[in-house]
């Protein structure tokens, strides 16, 4: 069994294995849209290393945050779709 | 020989395109001689905050008058000049600075500004992000935030649609008929206006007038984060100060949720680059009165260059000892705002007309080294 770290996603409670990326997690939970630009289009992760700036999510209140560099954490709430 | 033009004005920002727009519609034909792109300067590097300041009186009559003149442009300028009358805060943090919020109400209720006196549960109310414990602040309602680079290309498009053509290369000389151009060749006109800024000197020796650095950051998209632009009152320290350095607590609310943080001032500094320990500071004031700040993104910070005269007003009127030059530059940090009462001021003198305010204070002379006395 691997291990596994619960958290949510839009309020929607999610197990995932941890040393997974937030970006991942989303994946995994099912969505490849994170947010919408600002003219309204669906983004996604693209470039997976922190330069593109594309994969932003809300973390736990905090806005912007890139979730492809970060580990997901248990309890760790997410916000896709801002 | 006939000149081409009436009025060749050097320099396309904010101030030479609100020049442009002005000879334009009283009629003249004129050109402006940009070389780099319009708007492009200290234009496009500040804050485009449109504010009355009371430094001095001619200050406050500039900015005032100025403001006035955008305020009836409200309706006409496009959207991507992002108008938005958000109003300032002036933030007191301690009775020093309340004193000095005291004093501006009285200053500006006298002449006519509004202005509120905010008490603390009605600041927290305004702008609930800011740190606890302050004392109060100044609301001025009339204050306005606008994109610069964008309004300076619409005065120019209005310009243009009447009799304006704009030129890009450098000008290397002014003549009684006109401007030398880089490549050689020249642009006649009855008049010339010097607007290009910092580098007016270049073509104006003995202009009193020093660049004074400033850095900004701008942050990811952050809507209803801050409603006004808000300042500290302490900036009135730090802003008028001549020292080498200074930092001021000062944040700015974008159309768009961004957030434009500043501000910082240098002299003797020349090279463009960022300089971490400038932006370090600037972030560590601002982040001292919206701890939020520190867990927000920056996306990008960049520098620019204000002209600035010893006595912090701008330069608008003719020349002394040239009977065809006219200056509009040295307007430091304000020159957005003042760009369009700088270019009422400045034709009033070519046309003779009476100005709205008194023309003295800005008059060249006082900043011209007296070459030819």
């Amino acid at each position: 069994m691997p291990d596994l770290v619960q958290m949510t996603i839009n309020g929607v409670a999610v197990r995932i294995p941890r040393g997974s990326t937030v970006a991942a997690a989303v994946l995994l939970a099912g969505s490849s849209a994170l947010r919408r630009s600002v003219s309204g289009e669906l983004r996604g992760p693209l470039c997976g290393m922190g330069v593109c700036f594309e994969c932003r999510v809300a973390i736990d209140g905090r806005r912007h945050v890139r979730s492809c560099q970060l580990l997901c954490r248990e309890g760790m709430e997410v916000t896709i779709g801002g | 020989m006939t000149p081409t033009y009436d009025v060749v004005i050097i320099g396309g920002g904010i101030v030479g395109a609100a020049c442009a727009r002005e000879c334009a519609f009283a009629g003249l034909r004129v050109a402006v001689v940009e070389a780099d792109f319009a708007g492009g300067g200290a234009t496009a590097s500040g804050m485009g905050h449109i504010v009355v300041m009371d430094d001095s009186k001619p200050q406050f009559a500039l900015t005032r008058y100025s403001q006035q003149l955008w305020r009836e442009l409200a309706y006409e300028l496009p959207p991507d000049v992002e108008y938005m009358p958000c109003g300032t805060i002036w933030v007191a943090a301690d009775e020093q600075e309340m004193q000095e919020v005291r004093r501006k109400h009285d200053f500006y209720g006298v002449r006519r500004v509004p202005t509120e006196i905010l008490d603390p549960r009605s600041l927290y109310e305004a702008e609930p992000h800011l740190r606890p414990g302050l004392l109060g602040a100044l609301l001025v309602p009339e204050d306005l935030v606008i994109y610069a680079p964008c309004a300076a290309r619409f005065f120019l498009r209005q310009a243009q649609a009447r009799c304006c053509d704009l030129h890009m290369g450098r000008v290397t000389g002014i003549r009684d008929h006109g401007v030398v151009l880089q490549d050689g060749s020249v642009l006649r006109a009855g008049t010339v206006v010097n607007a290009a800024g910092t580098w007016a000197k270049e073509l104006t020796p003995g202009l009193e007038m020093r660049p004074r650095k400033g850095h900004l950051v701008i942050t990811d998209r952050y809507p209803g984060f801050v409603r006004h632009q808000l300042v500290e009152l302490g900036y009135l320290k730090s802003a008028h100060t001549l020292t080498a350095e200074s930092f001021a607590f000062n944040v700015q609310p974008r159309l768009t949720g961004q957030l434009l943080i500043g501000s910082s001032r240098q002299f003797g500094v020349e090279e463009k680059s960022v300089d971490n320990h400038i932006i370090a500071g600037m972030l560590a004031r601002a982040c001292e009165y919206l701890p939020e700040l520190s867990r927000m993104s920056a996306i990008r910070c960049w520098t620019g260059f204000r002209a600035a005269t010893p006595d912090k007003l701008p330069v608008i009127g003719k020349c002394p000892g040239h009977e065809h030059l006219y200056l509009a530059t040295g307007h430091e940090g304000l020159g957005i705002t003042t760009s369009l009462g700088t270019a009422r001021l400045l034709l009033d003198q070519m046309l003779n007309r009476a100005p709205a305010i008194p023309l003295e204070p800005y008059l060249p002379g006082r900043v011209m080294e007296t070459a030819h006395a």
